[in-house]
């Protein structure tokens, strides 16, 4: 599903965020990207929805050559990656129910199957009876989920997470970890970025560690 | 691939029949719209404003045009009605005065001879100017006597050459031919022709520059829905839609609002320029747009607002990137 070789990332001003970074991660696969703040764990997942580009190597998605994407295929790319952020990036002026609608009307999906699919991902991260709430008026955890349903509502083969749990306390953690492993358990390719060493070690999956910019454990591991 | 199938079960690309595809498209565009009037409609007092400077810059020459046409319609109709004033020696006695009107009338290329006696000419310029009393101390009737010839041509060219043929008779003293002003008018309404398209085009460029204007506002006050929804897979295409309708509303709704108030002010106008037509006992009444330039103003402003937000769209959005 993923694929790097000998990927680098310098940014602009000289920093250089990842040093030949190479690993596979196969269909159907879940695993955990840590390290120390810094280490690069955003970068490499930005580089897999094509958000940054490599300085050298090659990052393949399905076979897809990302680093060299043309311009206008990025949308195709984007919309079979789901992405949970951090910080959510809900819309604040729009209900849950059209922030999670979102993706499903960029692709061009209209009419009752629009309703029907939003309420499936909604009831699987617990938010039904939320629809016509204001990501506003919803706690960091529930404003979390809202942006996990938006990133599976279109069923994406992968789906990457940078920092799911990054404010929640432990227990809703746990539930949005294991909301991630029922995912990966239908069979999407599951990638997260997180400090969280002990929930990572309960989760008992593959682990990519970066140091530095460097892969130090994880590459050569396959599914 | 998954990746496939999940793309089957959903966008409908390449494997569909045609018409759901445009339907979609069709939908899409109709969502865009709409969503588009309804942002407008959100921020009311706002939106007027915009709208307003953007209706009475485009009703500046609309209504410039309209008084133009008006005008072209008073004078086009003076045209044929060019006069030939003879004025006769002070010696031709009433009797050859009457005579040389029955020549005159017989000759091709004459319409019309009308005879005005020094007395006439008095009289009439006496109640016209108010100077009666100044004319009574004069003692004599200074004004001569005037045939004036109502030719069966048109063209300032005959028109021309026969002034000049009566004005070669004995007994004329001036030949006054009644075209010089006319032509002068026209000249003056080329030049008016011309100052109306050099003031369109500057508003047409200023409401190009206020739709931009609004619509680079519009991409900044959602810069982050541009990024979220470029994050989630959004083309270009989808992302430039609702600001490429919302110049075209901005456009269409000002050029309607142009067409209000051009309206609107020859209503006002009407009562006033009957009145004076009336006088000049002529059956002219002021005309408005019409269906034509009504139609060339809505189509013009919805293009000028969608060049402005094309302009905008063109220039902000591609600088806004997820990072
Ligand atoms: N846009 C950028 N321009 C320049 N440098 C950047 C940029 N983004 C990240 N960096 C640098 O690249 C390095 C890796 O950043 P990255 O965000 O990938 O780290 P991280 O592992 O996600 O850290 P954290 O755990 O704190 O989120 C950092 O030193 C950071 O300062
Ligand atoms: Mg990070």
């Amino acid at each position: 599903m993923i694929e790097f070789h000998a990927v680098s990332k310098r940014y602009p001003g000289g920093k250089e965020a990842l040093r030949g970074v190479s690993f596979r991660l196969g269909h159907g696969e879940m695993a955990f990207l840590t390290g120390h703040s810094g280490a690069g764990k955003s970068t490499l997942l930005k580089l897999i929805a094509c958000l940054e580009r490599p300085t050298s190597g090659q990052v393949l998605v399905d076979g897809l050559n990302v680093g060299r994407l043309p311009r206008r295929r990025i949308p195709q790319l984007r919309r079979r990656i789901g992405v949970v952020f951090q910080d959510h990036r809900l819309l604040h002026d729009r209900t849950v129910f059209e922030n999670v609608a979102l993706p499903l009307h960029v692709a061009g999906h209209r009419g009752p199957e629009v309703g029907r699919r939003v309420r499936a991902a909604l009831d699987q991260v617990g938010l039904l009876g939320k629809e016509r709430a204001y990501p506003v008026t919803l706690s960091g955890g529930e404003q979390q989920r809202v942006g996990i349903a938006r990133a599976v509502v279109n069923r994406p083969p992968l789906l990457l997470a940078d920092e799911p749990t990054g404010n929640l306390d432990p227990e809703l953690s746990r539930e949005i970890m294991a909301l991630f492993a029922r995912f990966n358990q239908v069979g999407v390719t599951v990638l997260i970025a997180t400090h969280d060493i002990a929930l990572v070690e309960a989760m008992g999956r593959r682990r990519l560690v970066l140091r530095e910019g460097r892969l130090v454990e994880g590459a050569a591991e396959a599914a | 691939m998954a990746a496939r199938g999940e793309r089957a079960a959903g966008a409908a690309p390449a494997g569909r029949p045609r018409r759901p595809r445009l339907r979609a498209w069709l939908a899409e565009h109709r969502d865009a719209a709409a969503g588009s009037l309804r942002r407008l409609a959100r921020e009311p007092l706002s939106s007027l404003m915009t709208l307003a400077v953007i209706g009475i810059a485009l009703a500046l020459p609309a209504g410039l045009h309209v008084l133009l046409a008006n005008a072209q319609a008073v004078t086009g109709g003076w045209r044929g009605e060019a006069r030939i004033s003879l004025f006769l020696e002070r010696g031709v006695d009433p009797a050859r005065a009457r005579a040389l009107r029955r020549e005159l009338a017989a000759r091709p290329g004459v319409r019309a001879v009308e005879l005005v006696t020094p007395e006439q000419a008095l009289a009439e310029f006496r109640r016209l100017s108010g100077f009666g009393d100044a004319l009574d101390a004069l003692g004599e009737n200074p004004l001569p006597a005037t045939l004036v010839v109502t030719p069966a041509a048109s063209d300032p060219e005959a028109l021309v050459a026969l002034a000049a043929r009566l004005r070669a008779l004995p007994e004329v003293e001036a030949a006054q031919l009644d075209l010089e002003w006319v032509r002068r008018l026209h000249a003056i309404l080329a030049l008016a022709r011309r100052g109306v398209a050099v003031v369109a085009a500057l508003l047409a460029a200023a409401v190009l520059l206020v739709v931009g204007n609004t619509i680079r506002l519009e991409i900044q006050n959602r810069r982050e829905e541009i990024v979220v929804t470029k994050l989630i897979g959004g083309t270009d295409g989808f992302i430039r839609r609702p600001f490429l309708y919302s110049g075209l509303w901005h456009g269409l709704l000002g050029a309607a609002l142009a067409w209000v108030l051009v309206e609107g002010a020859l209503a006002l106008l009407a009562g006033p320029a009957a009145r004076l037509a009336e006088l000049y006992a002529s059956a002219w009444r002021p005309a408005g747009l019409g269906a034509g330039a009504s139609l060339a103003l809505l189509a013009g402003g919805a293009a000028l607002g969608l060049a402005g937000a094309w302009l905008a769209v063109a220039r902000h959005l591609r600088e806004i990137e997820p990072a």
